[in-house]
């Protein structure tokens, strides 16, 4: 094995079973043992499919770095080539990607949106996903534990193309229905859809989270005459708040990076947001949107990837800090 | 606090307001979780009350006429099958093994912490990144052009770190005792996996892998820019209609057009499609859920 073979846990096995070479005999001469030796092709056919495990196994790393890569190497030539400063791509709300005269790529409105968006899906979230996992861990009996994760789950399968057209059809009438919004498509329609959509993610990981809060806590608690609320309250959310957080960025990971809800939800109007009822544009929309009209290899095509660089990089981060959190957890 | 010993056990207002607050944040969060779930029921009762019009299985089974403004949705659904069974052909095998490895090879070190950070980091990428990706190294890089095989190694590439995980839990499921068990009589590390490890955990990875289906499915983005078509011309019925290096219609994008580009649609289509869309998604997860029951209750150790 490649790595790590020094810490080997003595009870398992080598990988690969070795021919054992015979023993010599006293006078120097070698005699014949038994030996349960296996047919050479069986022997190379298992080494090779070693390989082939080894080689899958590192191919999350290879996916990840050719990704990055990749998105990175498209977008190159166009900020390394002179023709847009980074600081104008990221602080300009000037986004103009097809002007004949004066071509502008500023993305900064979009960043904008997309925060917009993804906060006020936190918001509604937030509070829902982990009041739910509170619920589902500590509140209520194993049939409606059950049930009420299988519903969960169902939700979180739901593709976001739907999500997107239930935001189109039902909830933008909904939202002018009520609010008397001009048009329906808006920030706070996509922050609705977005917030059912990272529900699921929260109600999980946070229901993991309490899950791993050691009994000992619960029960000293307990012989304390605690209620349930105060043991959740006092003993609980303090104990797992890593593993909470974890589970709310994993959420803003899932609302930065969705894009065909917010593609259908938003109402792709490029400026900053002031109200939740304005229309906005996200960069994952702002990407889906263009990157059919612009030519393979043009600065249009090369700023978008550049854009994806800039999404890949937000949501490592999140995804870093989410798993650093977690780590946390596992550490106390 | 009270000295009378006649009282000492009967409920002090303060013990009376401790049970007050419990009950009420009993129902907060139950309100709050019954509000994940009535909007859901809601929202799928009144898209299966506006498809009702169009839906019926020959809605499935028949072609799209009149520029897609009515008729059915064969070439969409069809191809969504090529994709979801090409992508997931790929990805199952590469994400079964990699679990493999991770679980009964890797040992813990920085190596297999880097790996566990590049599946999490990978399952977080975004759809839409992944559509640059599969754009860029797939349809130009690789010349497949924009086609099945192009959209379907993207998906490949998006369901592999969810597979990769599911995997590992089932593979992680199966006691150790039943490895050392295998260990001592002899068996190498991938006879055991071989006899063992796999046949105890296969459910668990069916499992992981049949939910994978209604991800590839419902995916969008991706397809959207490696390999859909707005519209290809099918014969009813027809179960080969695409080559491999073709592009097809898939359910996800043909709703998104027909929701956002087609003029002048018969108004329950749309939902039609997305029920349909959101049925073919349950019905998998059921499936999965139910298979999943079904062998944890079977389960003997």
């Amino acid at each position: 094995m490649p790595v790590g073979a020094a810490n080997r846990d003595p009870l398992e096995p080598e990988d690969i079973a070795m021919p054992v070479p015979a023993p010599q005999g006293s006078n120097g001469f070698s005699f014949a043992v038994r030996q349960a030796t296996r047919p050479l092709w069986t022997v190379c056919g298992e080494r090779l499919l070693t390989v082939l495990i080894y080689l899958c196994g590192i191919s999350a790393i290879i996916f990840v770095l050719s990704i990055f890569i990749f998105v990175f190497t498209e977008a190159a030539p166009v900020l390394f080539g002179g023709k847009l400063k980074l600081s104008q791509f990221l602080f300009s709300t000037e986004w103009y990607p097809t002007s004949e005269v004066n071509v502008r790529y500023g993305v900064l409105a979009m960043i904008a949106g997309t925060f917009a968006v993804t906060g006020v899906a936190m918001v509604i979230a937030v509070p829902f996903g982990l009041g739910a996992a509170i619920y589902l861990s500590e509140f209520c009996g194993p049939k409606v534990k059950e049930t009420l994760k299988i519903v969960i789950e169902l939700l979180a399968a739901i593709p976001s193309v739907v999500w997107g057209f239930i935001g189109l059809t039902i909830m933008s009438r909904l939202i002018v229905y009520f609010t008397g919004a001009p048009v329906g498509v808006n920030v706070l329609n996509a922050g609705i859809i977005i917030a059912l959509m990272s529900v699921p993610i929260i109600v999980s990981i946070g229901e993991d989270a309490l899950k791993a809060v050691p009994d000992s806590y619960r029960e000293a608690a307990i012989a304390l005459g605690v209620t349930k609320w105060q043991l959740t309250w006092r003993v609980l959310l303090p104990a797992s708040k890593n593993g909470l957080l974890a589970a709310v960025l994993l959420g803003v990971g899932r609302g930065v990076g969705e894009t065909m809800a917010v593609l259908m939800a938003t109402g792709h109007a490029v400026h900053i947001p002031h109200s939740p009822l304005d229309s906005v544009r996200t960069l994952t929309a702002n990407i889906a949107a263009e990157l059919g009209e612009a030519p393979a290899d043009s600065d249009h095509y090369r700023v978008l990837f550049l854009t994806g660089v800039l999404l890949f990089v937000l949501t490592f981060i999140v995804n870093l800090a989410a798993d650093l959190a977690i780590r946390g957890v596992k550490k106390q | 606090m009270n000295a009378d010993p006649n009282r000492r056990f009967t409920a002090t207002p303060q013990v009376r307001r401790k049970y007050r607050q419990e009950a009420i944040a009993k129902w907060i969060f139950f309100i709050m979780s019954a509000s994940m779930i009535v909007p859901l029921l809601l929202i799928l009762g009144y898209l299966i009350q506006r498809a009702w019009p169009s839906l019926s299985l020959g809605f499935v089974l028949d072609v799209p006429i009149r520029g897609m403004k009515e008729g059915g949705i064969w070439p969409a659904f069809i191809g969504t099958i090529y994709l979801v069974f090409i992508s997931l052909a790929v990805s199952a095998p590469i994400g079964i093994l990699a679990a493999v490895y991770l679980n009964e090879y890797a040992k813990e070190n920085w190596f297999n912490r880097i790996i566990n950070l590049a599946v999490i980091n990978l399952a977080g990428v975004p759809s839409i990144v992944h559509a640059l990706f599969g754009l860029g190294a797939f349809v130009y890089a690789a010349r497949f052009g924009y086609s099945i095989i192009s959209a379907s190694l993207t998906l490949a590439i998006m369901t592999l770190p969810v597979i990769i995980a599911s995997t590992r839990e089932a593979l992680a499921s199966v006691p150790r005792s039943f490895r050392e068990a295998c260990w001592n009589v002899g068996a190498t590390r991938w006879q055991t996996i071989k006899a063992i490890v796999l046949p105890n955990s296969i459910s668990g990875i069916l499992t992981g892998v049949i939910l994978q289906v209604s991800r590839a499915a419902g995916e969008t983005a991706p397809v959207m820019f490696t390999g859909a078509i707005f519209f290809k011309a099918v014969h009813k019925g027809d179960v080969f209609p695409y080559r491999l290096d073709e592009q097809c219609m898939a359910l996800s994008t043909h709703l998104y057009n027909i929701a956002t580009q087609v003029p002048d649609v018969k108004q329950s289509i749309p939902f039609a499609i997305a029920v349909v869309l959101l049925g073919l998604v349950l019905a998998v997860n059921a499936a999965a859920i139910t298979l999943r029951v079904w062998l944890r209750n079977r389960k003997k150790w």
